[in-house]
C-alpha cells in the first residue's frame, strides 16, 4: 500500500498518523503540505487531526479549500479512498466528500478521553479486520464533534449503510447517554456513498499500539494496507 | 462599497452557545428572554459601485467560502 498524509497548518496528529501507518504498512507514507497542488499516486489519502488554520471561519472551512485538497476531491473522485480523522472528517464534510457537517459539542466542553464506538458494518476497507457489531476503545480530542445532517440526510446514511461507528457505551449498546456531543443517531464516523472516503471524529492512530495503552485502532490501517496489497 | 454577511445557524440546527447566552442573561436577571442564538458579522470592502453587480459576487463568495449551506443561512446588507 502507498498512502500519503496531508499536512496543514495546525495539523497535530500528522506525526501520530504517520507512525501508524508505518507500522502498518512497514514504510513510509509521504507526508504532503497543503500548499502542494500535486499529490504522489497512492491507494490512500489521510488527513489527520489538529486544528488547521486555527478553526479560523468554520472547523475545516480554509483547509477544504486549499490546493492539496482540491488535489484530494480529483484523487477520491477517481476512487483513491480518503480517511479524514477529526479535523480531517470536519475537512471532509466541508469539502463536500461527506455530507453533513459538525457542529460545537452540545456541552459546550472541549472532549478528551476514550470513548466506546460501535462497529456498524465490517464491510469496507477501513473496517474489515473488525466485526460488525464490536466494541472499541478510541480517544476523542475535539471541540466540534456534534455530526448535524437533516432527517433526509439521516435516512439516507442509514438505508445506504453509510455510518461506519457509533459511540457506546463499554458493554457496545448505543445509548442516547453515551452520545457524548449530541451528534445525530449517535455517529462518529461515516463513509461515502461508494465506501471509498471514511471520517471519524475518535483517533485509532492514537491508540494502534500497547505501548499507547490500547491497540483498538492498530485494525483499521492493518486492514487497509490487507486490502490494498 | 462595504458589504455586510450576517451568518446565522438554520432554525434547526442546535446553537448550544444561543442557549447558555440565555441562561446567563437570565442569570443577569433580565426577564422575558426568548430563544438566543449566535452568529457571526463578516464585513467585506469591494471595489464596486454597482449594487448589483456587488451583490452577485458576495452570493459568490458565500457559495464558495463564507456560508456553509448544510448549516447556515445568511443576509447581505450594501452600504454605499
Amino acid at each position: 500500500m502507498k498512502s500519503a498524509v496531508i499536512v496543514f497548518p495546525g495539523s497535530n496528529c500528522d506525526r501520530d498518523v504517520q507512525v501508524a501507518l508505518r507500522q502498518s504498512m512497514g514504510s513510509e507514507p509521504t507526508m504532503v503540505w497543503h500548499k502542494d497542488s500535486e499529490l504522489p499516486k497512492v491507494d490512500l489519502i489521510v488527513l489527520p487531526g489538529g486544528f488547521s488554520y486555527g478553526d479560523y471561519l468554520r472547523v475545516g472551512a480554509m483547509s477544504a479549500r486549499s490546493p492539496a485538497m482540491r488535489a484530494t476531491v480529483e484523487a477520491a473522485e477517481k476512487g483513491v479512498s480518503v480517511i479524514g480523522i477529526c479535523n480531517g472528517f470536519q475537512i471532509l464534510t466541508e469539502a463536500k466528500l461527506l455530507p453533513g457537517a459538525l457542529t460545537r459539542n452540545r456541552d459546550l466542553k472541549f472532549h478528551c478521553r476514550d470513548v466506546y464506538l460501535r462497529v456498524e458494518t465490517s464491510q469496507s476497507l477501513f473496517t474489515s479486520r473488525y466485526e460488525e457489531g464490536q466494541c472499541l476503545r478510541l480517544p476523542v480530542a475535539n471541540h466540534d464533534g456534534c455530526y448535524v445532517t437533516d432527517d433526509e440526510g439521516r435516512r439516507r446514511l442509514e438505508d445506504q449503510g453509510q455510518i461506519a461507528f457509533r459511540y457506546c457505551d463499554a458493554e457496545g449498546a448505543v445509548r442516547p447517554e453515551a452520545n457524548l456531543n449530541g451528534s445525530i443517531s449517535n455517529i462518529a464516523g461515516i463513509f461515502n456513498e461508494t465506501k471509498t472516503v471514511l471520517g471519524l471524529m475518535p483517533h485509532p492512530e492514537r491508540l494502534s499500539d500497547p505501548a499507547l495503552g490500547g491497540n483498538d485502532g492498530r485494525a483499521l490501517f492493518d486492514g487497509l494496507v490487507e486490502a490494498f496489497n | 462599497m462595504k458589504a455586510r454577511v450576517h451568518v446565522t445557524l438554520k432554525p434547526a440546527v442546535l446553537d448550544p452557545q444561543g442557549s447558555a447566552i440565555k441562561n446567563a442573561l437570565e442569570q443577569l436577571g433580565f426577564s422575558g428572554v426568548g430563544d438566543v442564538r449566535q452568529g457571526k458579522l463578516i464585513e467585506i470592502e469591494l471595489n464596486q459601485s454597482d449594487d448589483q453587480a456587488a451583490k452577485a459576487e458576495i452570493e459568490a463568495m458565500c457559495k464558495a467560502l463564507l456560508v456553509n449551506e448544510v448549516i447556515e443561512t445568511y443576509r447581505l446588507e450594501l452600504e454605499s
